[in-house]
């Protein structure tokens, strides 16, 4: 058994001297007990022989095995010292062994070493420095409680930092002191050493409150970069509870808060205009490219009775407007035979361009999916939010769609309106289309009855609503 | 009015600037205050520094604060509009630098970021900014890092001055599409703000060119620019994002591109969406730029981690898991032979660890708890990746494999 022994905790120079003079004498990393600075000294150590003289003997290393050695000796493990020893003997064999990341000795230390350059990071970033005022001007004090034996070695960038300042920083270890000219090192500290307050920092702290976003919490990131330790020498963090509770109650606040949307803005109007000219260079889903025009909703603003189709036909494609064609003629009919005014009702549709197949000089009607209807939810959603109907009726499955977010049968949900998230009553009916496509004429009529009593029954409901 | 201390006013204009996402300060020349001239303050080492982290994630690196609230244009998503009642303040430019100083003695920040409301005109706003600047670094001598929003119609003599003594400069190109810009910030324009970016791209260019001739010659913007664009305030999908985003990197050189999620605001103006978009939606956003600037995928192949239906990335999983899970043609990838490129699209692998994969496996055949040990968690990656010890059989092409790897809900804000 032999005994390294180094002056610090973190005297590398030291370590290097030692673990040659092991090296060369062929010495067990079992062998050797390991003690650092004075007052690490082991009792059963002390007996123990130091190590062979080096004499002038001598082996090289490749220089990335003494930058990781540099670091990873700063490490509080008491392991360090063996570990890096042991790794050394293996690289001297084999110096390529160094890249052999996976091996779990090198794997070891290089952890060592990542947590030692966080922590000389941390520092460097979390060092609170109070000004004081002595004899021979301002004065910079701060007080730091690092995780690994960094000080020293962290010295020289606050050095390159306030290079014309007079600062000191203590730490329970050892404190540095710095003159403008010389750094020189005192004995470890405790907090009271430093001065309690500093009037910048209230100043720092309404900074640190005001550009806190309340909107948007995200307590995991800022601990995983700022976790806890730190706080209390972080003027900053005094504020993180109340500021978190403030954030959160605010947020419980719009939970809690009834799903009544908020009142129509004043200016509705012109957001409606300036929506439907956005909408016109919409190129959210491809069918934009062979269509003539984006197709947008139309009608009063506070209409209380919304309509929602399909997407537009050939016609509409080529007018610009939601039902001119003869499914809306057919539409325009049963709104007046069930008593409702369509210059009082906004109509729109799920899909605004028009998606059709062309054959020779015709263009065929094709069922829009899903992506075309999903794409197209974004601007059909805008035109809820913003017009606030009371009722909201989809005509056809893909309105459907589009209104409830999923499939549903027409046949099993119409007849009975909906409760919608908005407080909106949602009805879904057949399209127009529909019943123009039906061959036999005494379903047809049939059909088209049923249709009309539905749109008085919704007539009737938006009237009493009213 | 009353007149304001310099504490309240910070309060409303830090207020005020918190809704630009980016804090950095890296990727700047190095430089310290204990060489050349005496008497300076500061230093700037490559890597930035994050002195604080706000409950709300972001780093806090720099004074980010606007010089003065007021603003003659009227911005549908800023808070600071022509027509919102926010209190205003403004600060002097002497209050600004002082406080820069103050800040930075006690080790709170790398340095300054300031931006403004317009005041007057584009011309007297931007010659107060750079007035700020020069200050900082002539009549004090500072030499940490200075941020400056650019405005894009200011005189480029103003701007070139801007260059000369900021570290970074930014333009914000503000919404995604030229239609969502048109309708909320129709004071701007999408033309004019491309070409100040243009403009500034060549200015950076020749400024490292004159570098490499004459070792004396002035740095220009070290830290090169920077862009935000604020998410869904308009109908953009992530694909369109995504695709906008890829175009100015390459279009403008920039160093990184910033998504904010668009967040409501106090008095809002009714022409913005009234609900706001998933925060984790910015998270994917910044997850597929890094995808582009690190990994190699092209703005074109992430189009297909976007969801076919609605263009945006899923929520739930992220983006480079959602590319391979379409991609499944092309895994499992042979961890011990795969070309790096390709072990870069392996879910779970990010750049180090397969760095470290590729210079170990030229001493040992790697098996899968030698992979465990040179990356976070395996959990992701197992179905992607064959081991010396390791296939995963048809777990690759297991149709509930999307289901197996989603995260629960609650790990959600974890980052990678």
């Amino acid at each position: 058994m032999y005994r390294g022994r180094l002056s610090a905790p973190d005297d590398f120079e030291g370590w290097r001297e030692v673990a040659r003079a092991f090296a060369l004498a062929g010495v067990d990393p079992a062998d050797i007990m390991w003690t650092a600075g004075p007052d690490e000294s082991d009792l059963f150590a002390t007996d123990l022989p130091p190590p062979p003289p080096s004499g002038s003997g001598g082996f090289s290393v490749p220089r990335p095995f003494l930058n990781l050695a540099e670091s990873a000796i700063l490490h509080r493990d008491p392991e360090r010292f063996a570990l890096l020893y042991a790794l050394l003997l293996r690289v001297r064999e084999r110096p390529g062994r160094l890249e052999d990341k996976a091996d779990p000795l090198l794997r070891r230390v290089e952890m060592l070493a990542s947590a030692v350059r966080r922590d000389i990071h941390k520092m460097r970033a979390f060092v609170r420095f109070r000004e004081l005022e002595d004899e021979t001007g301002p004065r910079y004090v701060a007080w730091f409680e690092p995780d690994h034996h960094i000080v020293r070695v962290n010295a020289s960038f606050f050095m390159r930092r306030f290079a014309s300042m007079h600062w000191s920083i203590l730490t329970p270890e050892l404190s540095i002191h710095w003159d403008g000219e010389t750094l020189t090192e005192g004995p470890g500290a405790s907090a009271q050493d430093a001065p309690a307050d500093d009037p910048v920092e209230q100043i720092w702290k309404s900074y640190y409150a005001s550009i806190f976003n309340p909107a948007r919490l995200k307590i995991g990131a800022m601990l995983s970069e700022m976790p806890r330790k730190y706080w209390r020498n972080l003027p900053e963090a005094a504020l993180i509870p109340e500021l978190v509770a403030g954030a959160q109650a605010r947020e419980a606040a719009m939970i809690a808060a009834p799903a009544k949307p908020p009142a129509r803005p004043s200016n509705a109007t012109a957001t409606w205009a300036a929506l439907r000219e956005e909408a016109m260079g919409c190129t959210r889903c491809p069918l934009y490219r062979d269509t003539t025009q984006t197709v947008f909703g139309e009608g009063p603003i506070d209409a209380p009775l919304l309509f929602i189709g399909e997407q537009p036909g050939d016609q509409e494609d080529l007018a610009g407007r939601p039902f001119v064609g003869p499914a809306g003629q057919l539409f325009d009919r049963a709104l007046e035979e069930a008593g409702i005014d369509r210059r009082q009702t906004y109509v729109t549709n799920a899909v605004k361009h028009f998606k059709h197949e062309r054959r020779g000089k015709r263009r065929i009607h094709q069922t829009p999916e899903t992506p075309e209807i999903q794409a197209c939810r974004w601007w059909l959603t805008q035109e809820l939010d913003l017009l606030q109907p009371r009722i909201i009726v989809a005509l056809g499955a893909t309105a459907a769609r589009s209104l409830l977010g999923k499939t549903v049968t027409i046949g099993r949900t119409r007849g009975t309106p909906i409760a919608l998230e908005s407080g909106a009553q949602g009805w879904v009916t057949v399209h127009p289309s529909f019943l123009l496509r039906m061959p036999d004429e005494a379903r047809k009529a049939k059909e088209r009855q049923r249709f009309v009593s539905e749109l008085k029954e919704i007539g009737e409901r938006m009237r009493n609503l009213a | 009015m009353a007149v304001l201390s310099v504490r309240q006013k910070l309060e409303i204009l830090a207020d005020a600037a918190k809704y630009d996402a980016s804090c950095a300060s890296s990727g700047t020349s190095k430089r310290d205050s204990a060489s050349g001239k005496k008497g300076g303050i500061g230093s700037t080492e490559g890597m930035g520094i994050c002195h604080a982290y706000a409950p709300d994630g972001r780093c806090i690196s720099l004074l980010k604060i606007l010089l003065t609230n007021s603003c003659i244009f009227d911005c549908h998503y800023c808070i600071n509009r022509r027509s919102s009642d926010v209190r205003r303040a403004r600060f002097t430019v002497r209050e600004v630098v002082d406080l820069t100083l103050s800040f930075y003695r006690r080790n709170y920040i790398e340095g300054l970021f300031l931006s403004s409301g317009i005041i007057r005109s584009s011309d007297y706003t931007m010659e107060q900014l750079v007035e700020v600047a020069r200050s900082l670094r002539e009549d004090h001598d500072f030499r940490g890092y200075i941020h400056l929003k650019t405005i894009p119609d200011a005189d480029p003599e103003l701007a070139r001055q801007a260059g000369l003594y900021a570290d970074r400069l930014s333009i914000n190109v503000e919404l995604p599409t030229e239609q969502g810009l048109k309708r909320l910030a129709p004071e701007k324009h999408g033309g004019r703000i491309e070409t100040a970016m243009a403009d500034m791209r060549s200015a950076i260019e020749d400024g490292s060119d004159a570098r490499r001739r004459y070792r004396h010659a002035p740095r220009f913007a070290p830290a090169g620019q920077s862009t935000q664009m604020i998410v869904g305030a308009d109908g953009a999908d992530d694909r369109a994002i995504i695709g906008r985003a890829s175009r100015l990197y390459d279009r403008h050189r920039l160093r990184r591109v910033y998504y904010s999620a668009f967040s409501p605001i106090p008095s809002p103006s009714s022409v913005l969406p009234l609900k706001r978009p998933p925060l984790m939606r910015e998270h994917r956003l910044y997850q597929s730029d890094w995808m582009m600037r690190f990994y190699g995928y092209s703005a074109n192949e992430l189009d297909s981690a976007t969801d076919p239906d609605t263009g945006c990335l899923p929520l739930d999983i992220d983006p480079k898991l959602a590319w391979a899970l379409r991609h499944r043609e092309g895994f499992p990838v042979d961890v011990n032979r795969a070309p790096r490129e390709m072990l870069l699209r392996v879910p779970g692998l990010g750049v180090k660890a397969v760095d470290r994969i590729v210079a170990s496996r030229r001493h040992r055949r790697l098996r899968l708890d030698d992979v465990g040990r040179l990356t976070s968690s395996i959990a992701k990656l197992r179905p992607f990746l064959v081991a010396s010890d390791w296939r995963p059989g048809q777990l690759t092409d297991r149709v509930d494999l999307r289901r197996l790897l989603t995260p629960p809900p609650a790990q959600l804000e974890l980052f990678q």
